[in-house]
């Protein structure tokens, strides 16, 4: 089986090429794979990873265009492997993620409200269960066409991390939550839903969005798009339809 | 580049800690060779114990003593009580920074059993425990505005010496993953949070490929001791193919084990060290071991279990819900670890340690499922605090000179090893030596086959080396860094499980497997002393 992967490499010079790799596998993760040809064929090839268990977010990566964790991706003769895209590459498939984990802070994607002793149902609890199952692997980030030409744009995790503390019992201020997501934020996501198609965890950022858009309604906030074109900028009903 | 308190790894001990010192007053800083949310903790699935009493009666009177029981009469009664005391208020505050925990019909915490506990007793999100404990912690961090570098490799400690008793921290040394450069980060405290050491047994492990042991590495070179390094833990149920963590909450739960006949053979709730020799025993004798978790039902699976369907289908390609889950134990948790006090400092003034690198002195010869994610929580906050006080009275001078060229030597210098010898293939000849004679059997003439082993290989390493040579994000080099660590420590747990010449907990031995309290009811304490390692026993 042959598969080819993306190298990228800037030191004194910058190289950008493609190396073809042989490898015999069946029925093999991508991070088997990859783990085998840097023990046995080319120590230089340079991945992150880490857990095995697609649980750290270490490994997300694409194939053929898409991403995906290379320890829950099994590999295919002719696969052509690449690192994410709208990060800045450090080398081969490693990109440097520090700038969209920013977002998380920027977005304040945390509890505001600390208190003891308040007593959340289950169904309370349901609310986020899924969104805080993420894992910040950052695939919607390199999927994101909105990310991809606005790099002020909140994205997808940082807001569905938004989502599961606004909509946490537990958390007293949402408000202030709202009000900083309304500029680069949930109104400038096109709800294409690419994030939620590659997300190894099953979340739904585009979903997420529009919850926060409801609440970014209830909150007195519209649309600044469709204010724009609509008559006196205010004739709207409450919810965004489009 | 001086912080009041350095904070080296950012798993839940580190990150705990860097928010105890911040709410303290300190200037923090938090250094990882990840990122803070690819560490280990986000691994842990079973749940964080405290006896809450939400799912059955329960007291904290019981977690301790199922707590000292599992230890084999090697734990601190004092720890293990500040430990579980501390339990309730841990769960609590974690829950007051938005933990996601799993609730009950009646709006309390859920609970359930574990391995050795006489009550439902841990608290879980999903099997997700670990994700959102870490997660969470992570935000509360950056609502801090805690300052937390990525991708930073430890190489060692700075250390000041004013006389031979007397050693008191200054910072740390690390290699930039990205940069290829050596960095110093000067502080007045310094909390070593690096995780355990279980990736010496390389693929026969359950662990991130990170937990090497770094840390423990850097402390015993320092002048800093370790404890009860023989004792690891293996965990019964990882999949057989790859050594991924089916949780004990699968058992927890009604899970059987059953052997190749489809017989039952143990006590599925039996502490682990238990349960891993009798699915030893069977493996020894030609049974495969499965773990059948099909008469708890789809709904119940997907609601409880949904990470061990997943992997159960994509490494071994059953579904859990139809079919038997072919499993067999791997190493998974260092009860050994860097020595501290009561305050959580080491030998070395301002130096801490917390968390599985750390040895608390709580789970002895067998940690009990449960007591990891505490542990991280109580120790972490002591850690945290006490090392913010200890920085406020610093007043002594760093110089970190010494410390950064040497190792700017080595880095440059381990690049000019011959690489005549693949050290990747030495690092899986260790991983498969180590589990077959050091792991959850063991004798004396099988564990010195090791040692010489090691001494070999530890001798043969200048031969070894990276084969990538350059700067930028080398992975290479710093499995090579991490190899060589692990193989400081491998010669220290053999050392240690020769000595201790009995059974207890998760150590055994086939040949004295008696426990023997006359003569080694102690700590194994190791040092060195100008590259020389020392063993002995203390009370």
């Amino acid at each position: 089986m042959k598969i080819k992967i993306a190298r990228y490499m800037s030191e004194e010079e910058t190289k950008e090429f493609v190396t073809e790799y042989e490898v015999k596998f069946v029925d093999a993760t991508l991070l088997e794979v990859l783990n085998e040809i840097k023990i046995k064929q080319d120590a230089t090839l340079s991945y992150s990873s880490g857990c095995r268990s697609s649980i750290c977010g270490s490994c997300s990566i694409r194939v053929n265009g898409r991403e995906v964790l290379a320890c829950m991706y099994k590999v295919k003769d002719g696969d052509e492997v690449e690192p994410m895209n709208n990060s800045s590459v450090i080398r081969d498939l490693v990109v440097d993620m520090d700038r969209a984990y920013e977002f998380n802070a920027k977005a304040k994607a945390w509890q505001s409200s600390i208190k003891n002793g308040l007593r959340l149902t289950k169904e309370n609890q349901m609310i986020n269960e899924l969104q805080s199952d993420c894992i910040l692997c950052g695939s919607c980030y390199s999927v994101c066409p909105v990310y991809a030409v606005n790099d002020e744009f909140l994205g997808p995790f940082a807001l569905t991390r938004v989502w599961r503390y606004v909509s946490d019992k537990r958390e007293d201020e949402p408000k202030e939550k709202i009000d900083t997501i309304q500029t680069n934020g949930v109104w400038d996501c096109t709800l294409c839903n690419e994030c939620t198609l590659v997300c190894p965890q099953e979340i739904s950022s585009k979903a997420d969005i529009e919850k926060l858009r409801m609440k970014s309604v209830a909150s007195g906030y519209s649309d600044p798009s469709f204010a724009s074109f609509a008559f006196n900028g205010n004739s709207f009903d409450g919810s965004p339809s489009f | 580049m001086r912080s009041d308190v350095l904070i080296i790894g950012a798993g839940g001990a580190g990150l705990v800690a860097a928010i105890n010192a911040h709410e303290n007053g300190a200037k923090v800083r938090v250094i990882t060779k990840e990122y803070p949310i690819r560490s280990q903790t986000c691994m842990a699935q079973g749940g964080i114990n405290a006896a809450l009493g939400n799912a059955s009666d329960d007291s904290v009177e019981a977690h301790i003593q199922n707590t000292l029981k599992s230890a084999h009469g090697i734990a601190n009664e004092d720890a293990v009580r500040l430990l579980c005391e501390s339990a309730p208020d841990a769960v609590e505050w974690l829950d007051s920074i938005g933990v996601c925990f799993s609730r009950t019909k009646d709006a309390k915490i859920a609970q359930r059993t574990l391995g050795g506990a006489s009550a439902a007793r841990a608290c879980y999100a999903q099997d997700y425990t670990g994700l959102k404990i870490l997660h969470t912690l992570y935000d509360r961090c950056k609502a801090l505005g805690i300052e937390m570098l990525s991708e930073r490799y430890l190489l060692n400690l700075v250390t000041q010496r004013l006389d031979k008793a007397d050693i008191y921290i200054g910072g740390a040394t690390f290699l930039n993953i990205r940069s290829g450069e050596v960095e110093t980060y000067e502080a007045a405290s310094v909390i070593v949070a690096t995780g355990g050491y279980s990736r010496i047994y390389d693929k026969h492990s359950t662990n991130s490929t990170s937990s090497t042991g770094d840390g423990l590495a850097a402390v015993i070179r320092a002048g800093a001791r370790l404890s009860d390094m023989e004792f690891i833990q293996f965990h019964p149920t990882a999949l057989k193919s790859s050594s991924i963590l089916i949780s004990e909450s699968a058992r927890g739960a009604g899970g059987y084990l059953l052997n190749s006949k489809g017989e039952r053979f143990t006590n599925e709730l039996a502490p682990r060290d238990e349960v891993a020799r009798a699915i030893n025993d069977e493996i020894q004798k030609g049974e495969n071991v499965f773990l059948d978790i099909r008469h708890l039902g789809e709904g119940f699976i997907n609601e409880e279990l949904p990470q061990e369907r997943k992997l159960a289908k994509l490494y071994e390609n059953i579904d859990p819900v139809h079919e038997l889950i072919p499993i067999k134990p791997v190493a998974h948790y260092t009860m050994g670890g860097i020595e501290v006090d009561a305050a959580s400092q080491t030998k070395i003034k301002g130096l801490y340690a917390v968390g599985e690198c750390a040895n608390h002195r709580v789970h002895g010869a067998n940690r009990l499922g449960g007591n990891s994610l505490l542990e991280l929580v109580v120790f972490g906050r002591q850690a945290g605090v006490n090392a913010a006080e200890y920085a406020k009275t610093f007043d002594k001078e760093i110089d970190a000179k010494e410390q950064t060229q040497s190792d700017k030597n080595f880095v440059l210098g381990i690049k000019d090893f011959a690489n005549q010898i693949d050290f990747y293939e030495k690092r899986a000849v260790i991983g498969n030596i180590f589990y077959n004679n050091a792991g959850i059997s063991r004798d004396d003439i099988g564990l010195k086959e090791v040692l010489d082993k090691v001494y070999k290989i530890q001798k043969e390493l200048p031969l070894m080396g990276p084969k990538d040579k350059s700067k930028t994000y080398n992975t290479n080099l710093v499995e090579f860094i991490e190899f060589s660590n692990m193989l400081e420590l491998c010669e220290i747990v053999l050392v240690c499980a020769i000595n201790r010449n009995e059974s207890r907990g998760a150590h055994y031995r086939s040949d004295i497997p008696q426990q023997n309290d006359k003569a080694y009811k102690a700590h194994t304490i190791t040092y060195k002393e100008d590259g020389v390692l020392y063993a002995d026993f203390v009370e």
